[in-house]
């Protein structure tokens, strides 16, 4: 396949291993993490740490959508479906993160008690509004979720449905800010004050990146010290930027790199900041599964598009559901803990049945370690 | 003055007439549906029999008697018609090869129907040709049937049950138990063509892929391989869940685990594009006209070479090998150098979000 198999030819992996198994310092350790659950799932995927020195270790980042929404908001857009009736659309992955009383939007779907909700997977945003337009009867809701790649399609559906006057679409708006999260984990005490968790650089996101651009994060390079390479998702692109991540630790330097030139510039994607900046704006706080609460981290809808906005339409106020005390996906997602120090791993906690946020998209760590790598802690 | 035809009956306008509840009702207009639309497609001796149930001869295989080997499948398929077939010869090609990875030769079908109220008897018509064209290819009749019909909104066009019976004779034993390490794991073909085939014409989800479903009655392949007498331990056909879920199946029954290769698992480059973009696996993608061969060693390239040899079985390729391992996992040692579990699938497979 053009364009891809490129990207995955073994023998430039192995040579590229051989070059960080040269080039790392004898009696040194490197901790990467790579903040993309995109990333955790190449890496797991293809097995990648198999071909990395025992001495260079990747820490999983918090940047899975899934992974970091927190109970309280899956809990809203249920309570849309179950006692609203309204027809309730999100992306794949969503339909299946625990929430409140063992529900998830996947059984509220098949039913509790006797109500069930009419709970549709869809692929886009043109696929929810579309839905609206055939169901002019009933109140349809997004419920977005994501960083900044799948913040532009939310903003364009809401421009999209003001256009045509839709007035049956809003929008429960979760879209999530990288550059927040990076900072958070930054000034966490564990990285901060503690180092308990070894932070060496960044293996900065590669299709958030195509939208924001490699510029905001030239500010944790120079700020924290820290260098960051932006790298694309196939498996030989995580392995160029470990490369790029060890020269730079070697050589003092602090500096963003772009490893995944072929699709992400300095400024990124301006169009699509655009129609994100005219109809979103800041909240002041936003929960986070595993980082808690994060000033100024995510989107809400502009008051220009109040109308769109189904937690004003509706009326729905967040509140805060703390997770199992056992699980451990908060420590996970912040890189202070790994998947198999958890208790709940792999016993009560399976993809079957997640218990934790982590456990439920491929890009999740737990996931992507349970369905591809638990071999490792068995032999 | 008009004069009553005796026994004149209208016949069924199956290009602009619909399933109502009369067809299931036990009357006149049940009668004619099924003897103009059904029967006439699909009769035989047996069928035409017109009992309740058909009288067949005692199973032989070869003139000696041989043991019954029975399997029964539920077609629920959406869409009913889709690039490379339909869930008319999908329902036979997936019964008939039930019965026959278990090295038996299947001999007859029973089919039941569950119509839904406003069907159009055109697209009925459509469906139950297919599935007389394919029963005819693989040489399987269909000698027995039933036919529902439930009201608008209760079923989602058609249902199809085919039920299969053969005959399996003395001294072929397969099995998902009987696995061993240093057997060959081999696949007749490429993987995840139908699963495509079918996501690609789905109402929310279109796309433009040169793709057919890869459905097909795999008796004749199966047959062939049987009679190189090489020394074959299981024979099973990856459809729901894909190679993935078959290969773990059976090492769960077996007690053993498994090593695949990854460069050797062949995949069309349009179905790796399709599942590329769409974020998914196509080792989970189903099939319905591939199977997996599992056989000792030493017999492999012998049953390799018999299997490219037939129509169906051209692409088939040595994927990997059974090993030893209390785990039971399936294993995949990647293009890339590499290695990682292929696991069961936990629920459908999801689109990734980002």
């Amino acid at each position: 396949m053009k364009y891809i198999d490129e990207f995955r030819d073994g023998e430039l992996a192995k040579n590229l291993a051989l070059s960080i198994c040269a080039e790392v310092q004898p009696g040194r350790n490197y901790s990467f993490m790579e903040f993309c659950g995109g990333h955790t799932h190449a890496i797991s995927r293809y097995g990648l740490s198999d071909l990395l020195p025992p001495t260079v270790r990747m820490v999983h980042g918090p940047g899975c959508p899934v992974c970091v929404l927190p109970i309280g908001r899956v809990d809203m857009a249920i309570n849309l479906a179950l006692d609203h009736g309204v027809i309730l659309c999100t992306y794949g992955d969503t339909l299946r993160i625990p929430a409140s009383g063992g529900l998830s939007l996947m059984k509220a779907k098949a039913g509790v008690g006797d109500k069930s909700g009419d709970i549709r997977m869809v692929y886009s945003t043109i696929d929810a509004l579309q839905i609206a337009r055939d169901n002019p009867a009933r109140e349809v809701v997004f419920f977005a979720i994501g960083f900044e790649t799948t913040t532009p399609p939310t903003a364009v559906a809401i421009q999209q449905a003001d256009a045509e006057g839709l007035k049956n679409f809003s929008v429960i708006c979760c879209h999530v800010l990288t550059p927040s999260a990076i900072s958070n984990i930054l000034e966490s005490p564990e990285v901060r004050q503690w180092g308990t968790v070894p932070l060496d650089g960044f293996i900065g996101p590669a299709h958030v990146s195509t939208v924001i651009g490699s510029r905001p994060y030239e500010f944790f390079a120079e700020e924290y010290r820290k260098p960051v390479v932006i790298a694309g998702f196939e498996p030989l692109d995580v392995m160029q930027a470990i490369l790029m991540l060890v020269r730079q630790v070697n050589e003092g330097r602090a500096e963003v790199e772009n490893e995944f030139a072929r699709a992400v510039s300095r400024d990124g994607n301006v169009k699509a900041q655009d129609r994100v900046a005219e109809v979103f704006e800041l909240r002041r706080e936003f929960e986070w599964r595993g980082l808690s609460v994060v000033p100024y981290s995510a989107l809400k809808i502009r008051q220009r598009y109040a109308a769109f906005d189904a937690e004003k339409r509706f009326n729905i106020e967040y509140r805060s559901v703390p997770d199992n005390k056992a699980c451990e996906c908060g420590a996970i997602l912040r890189g202070v803990k790994k998947p198999q120090d958890c208790k709940l791993f792999g016993t009560v906690c399976t993809p079957e049945n997640p218990i934790g946020s982590c456990m439920v998209s491929s890009e999740g760590a737990c996931a992507a370690h349970y369905s591809y790598g638990r071999y490792k802690d068995m032999h | 003055m008009s004069e009553v035809k005796r026994g004149y009956v209208r016949p069924l306008d199956v290009k602009h007439g619909r399933v109502d509840m009369t067809h299931g009702s036990g009357g006149r207009s049940m009668v004619q549906l099924i003897s103009e639309l059904f029967a006439k497609h699909l009769g035989n001796e047996y069928l035409g029999q017109g009992n309740d149930g058909a009288v067949l001869p005692a199973p032989t295989f070869q003139g000696r008697p041989g043991r019954i080997v029975m399997s029964t499948d539920c077609h629920v398929v959406s869409p009913l018609f889709f690039p490379g077939g339909d869930i008319g010869c999908l329902s036979v090609h997936g019964t008939v090869n039930d019965v026959a990875v278990m090295g038996a030769t299947p001999l007859y079908l029973a089919a039941g129907f569950i119509l839904e109220e406003g069907f159009p008897l055109a697209d009925l018509a459509r469906i139950v040709e297919s599935m007389a064209h394919a029963a005819r290819e693989a040489g399987v009749p269909v000698v027995t049937g039933d036919t529902k019909v439930v009201e608008r909104g209760k079923g989602d066009g058609v249902f199809i049950t085919t039920t299969g019976v053969g005959v399996l004779p003395d001294g072929i034993e397969l099995g998902g138990s009987r696995a061993r390490p240093g057997d060959a794991i081999i696949i007749s073909g490429s993987l995840g063509d139908h699963g495509v085939a079918i996501m690609s014409k789905r109402e929310n989800l279109s796309f433009d892929a040169p793709i057919e479903s890869d459905t097909a009655a795999l008796n004749g392949l199966i047959a062939a391989m049987l009679a190189t007498g090489a020394d074959l331990h299981c024979l099973r056909d990856p459809t729901r869940g894909g190679l993935a879920a078959t290969l773990n199946e059976i090492a769960g029954q077996s007690g053993v685990g498994m090593m695949l290769h990854e460069k050797a698992i062949p995949v069309k480059q349009v179905v790796a594009a399709a599942c590329e973009f769409l974020g998914l696996d196509p080792l989970y993608v189903a099939n319905e006209g591939k199977l997996i061969a599992i056989c000792a060693s030493a017999d492999a390239e012998r049953l390799l070479a018999t299997m490219r040899a037939h129509p169906l079985g051209r692409e088939a390729a040595l994927i990997g090998e059974v090993i030893a391992d209390d785990h039971h996992f399936v294993q995949l040692t990647t293009s890339f150098g590499g290695r990682r579990i292929v696991d069961w699938l936990a629920g459908d497979q999801l689109p990734r979000i980002c």
